[in-house]
């Protein structure tokens, strides 16, 4: 419990968070790993999930590829690929979007595939184009589940973005690591400590954004 | 080619190792998956007892699989009074996933059994408690199950990322293969750990299929009277 404490007196100190290696350059750029490696996935898993929902084609394999992407050990991934790529950020960055795609890509696709077929039939009915129909009818009804995953991916990312500074780079891990590395716990404990009020903080934003969209669209129906 | 040549022959040159390490890393994935489901049953059928509060029991065991892995690795040992490297910490952190995960399938599998049922099997004079083993349990399994499954893919997929800290599993050949770029021991580490959550999946559905035969034959069953009618 002693560490307990000292780790959270060393958060309290300002000078933890200041200077090019403190807690606040750390914290900053983890987010910007974060943001970086979702932003990568969604280019690649968004088109492809709305297509895959939108079309009914390709499903099957869309959905065996979130299985098995999900069940591959990060830590794995992240060592394997920097074992080619070198220290630096391609690997972890490589990691973490292939991590990123297929929340990304599963909620793309059952959210629009969630949007009834009546609904879609009576908006082409009405001389709606493919194009429109995707984005006037099918986007914004399946939001709340696109939205979701996108939660999940940046979760995972949150969390995973920790092991970035195994192979090297920096980010929230970098302190954890020095203090794993230097038996120094109260760091070790306040860098862990930073990372898991991060990752609660993300997840009860993007549940709120959820329920207000949930909100919104059952008040618009 | 040549490649997955040599890590073959790395793989069955360090056979006993690979071996050794699958076994640590069932010690830890075991016994964490096993204590998920037991200590999920009884909270997800408190939770479904008290209406009111249901969404906020399982909203909130959900939120506990927003916690990162390796600072909770790191956390618990403070909380439990053992050390960072203890093999506790990680069964004890990777339950609480498995919990998060759990409570939400097993809370809506029992939510799921039918009133009618549950007040016939009152009537035919059951007691709560053996409604609840007798009626409740079985109906809801195959629910329970597909959260079963879930939780042990993403155990045995989480269990390696405590090889940073120096706890033995097959994660530990990823920590090897890196710090000794040996690129065979990281890809038969991801084969292995993959192959022993394929294997562990197929054991639950077969332990499913042991346990609730009736999944079973009522598909089985149902093919021939189906065409009987169709007659």
């Amino acid at each position: 419990m002693n560490q307990l404490i000292e780790a959270v007196e060393l958060l309290l100190t300002p000078e933890t968070w200041t200077g090019a290696t403190g807690m606040g350059a750390r914290l900053l750029q983890h987010l910007q790993y974060t943001g970086l490696a979702v932003a990568l996935a969604a280019l690649i898993a968004l088109p492809i999930g709305l297509a895959v929902g939108h079309s009914g084609v390709g499903r099957g394999p869309a959905v065996m590829i979130t299985g098995v992407v999900r069940a591959l050990p990060t830590l794995g991934l992240i060592t394997l690929v920097a074992l080619f790529a070198g220290l630096g950020l391609t690997a972890p960055m490589v990691a973490l979007v292939i991590l990123a795609v297929p929340s990304i890509l599963a909620g793309a696709y059952s959210g629009v595939g969630s949007v009834d077929a009546p609904v879609v039939d009576a908006a082409s009915a009405q001389g709606m184009s493919t194009w429109q129909v995707l984005w006037k009818v099918e986007v914004p009804l399946g939001l709340p589940i696109i939205i979701g995953g996108l939660r999940l991916a940046v979760l995972q990312v949150v969390a995973t973005a920790t092991l970035a500074a195994y192979v090297g780079s920096g980010g929230l891990g970098a302190p954890l690591f020095l203090g794993l590395r230097t038996y120094d716990y109260p760091l070790l404990l306040a860098a862990s400590l930073v990372v898991i009020v991060l990752a609660i903080t993300l997840e009860v934003v993007f549940a709120l954004v959820q329920r207000v969209l949930r909100r919104a669209l059952r008040g618009t129906s | 080619m040549v490649e997955i040549l040599d890590w073959v022959r790395w793989g069955l040159n360090h056979s006993d190792r690979v071996l050794m390490l699958t076994f640590e890393h069932l010690r830890l994935s075991l016994p964490a998956i096993l204590a998920s489901l037991l200590v999920s049953v009884p909270i997800a059928a408190a939770a479904n007892r008290l209406r009111p509060l249901r969404e906020v029991i399982v909203s909130g065991t959900g939120l506990l699989y927003a916690m990162p892995s390796l600072p909770l690795f790191i956390v618990l040992p403070i909380i439990l009074g053992t050390g960072v490297r203890d093999m506790i910490n990680v069964v004890v952190a990777l339950t609480l996933f498995g919990i998060s995960l759990m409570v939400r399938s097993a809370a809506d599998g029992l939510a799921a059994v039918p009133e009618h049922i549950r007040l016939s099997a009152t009537a035919q004079g059951f007691s709560p408690w053996r409604r609840f083993i007798g009626v409740d349990l079985p109906l809801a399994g195959p629910a329970m199950l597909a959260g079963l499954r879930v939780v042990s893919v993403s155990t045995i997929s989480l269990v390696s990322v405590s090889a940073v800290l120096g706890v033995q599993s097959l994660g530990s050949l990823f920590t090897d293969g890196f710090q000794r770029s040996i690129v065979a021991s990281i890809v038969i580490g991801i084969l292995a750990t993959a192959l022993l959550a394929l294997l562990m999946d197929l054991l639950l559905v077969l332990l499913g299929r042991l346990l609730m035969p009736w999944t079973q034959t009522a598909r089985t069953s149902a093919g021939p009277v189906g065409r009987g009618r169709g007659r």
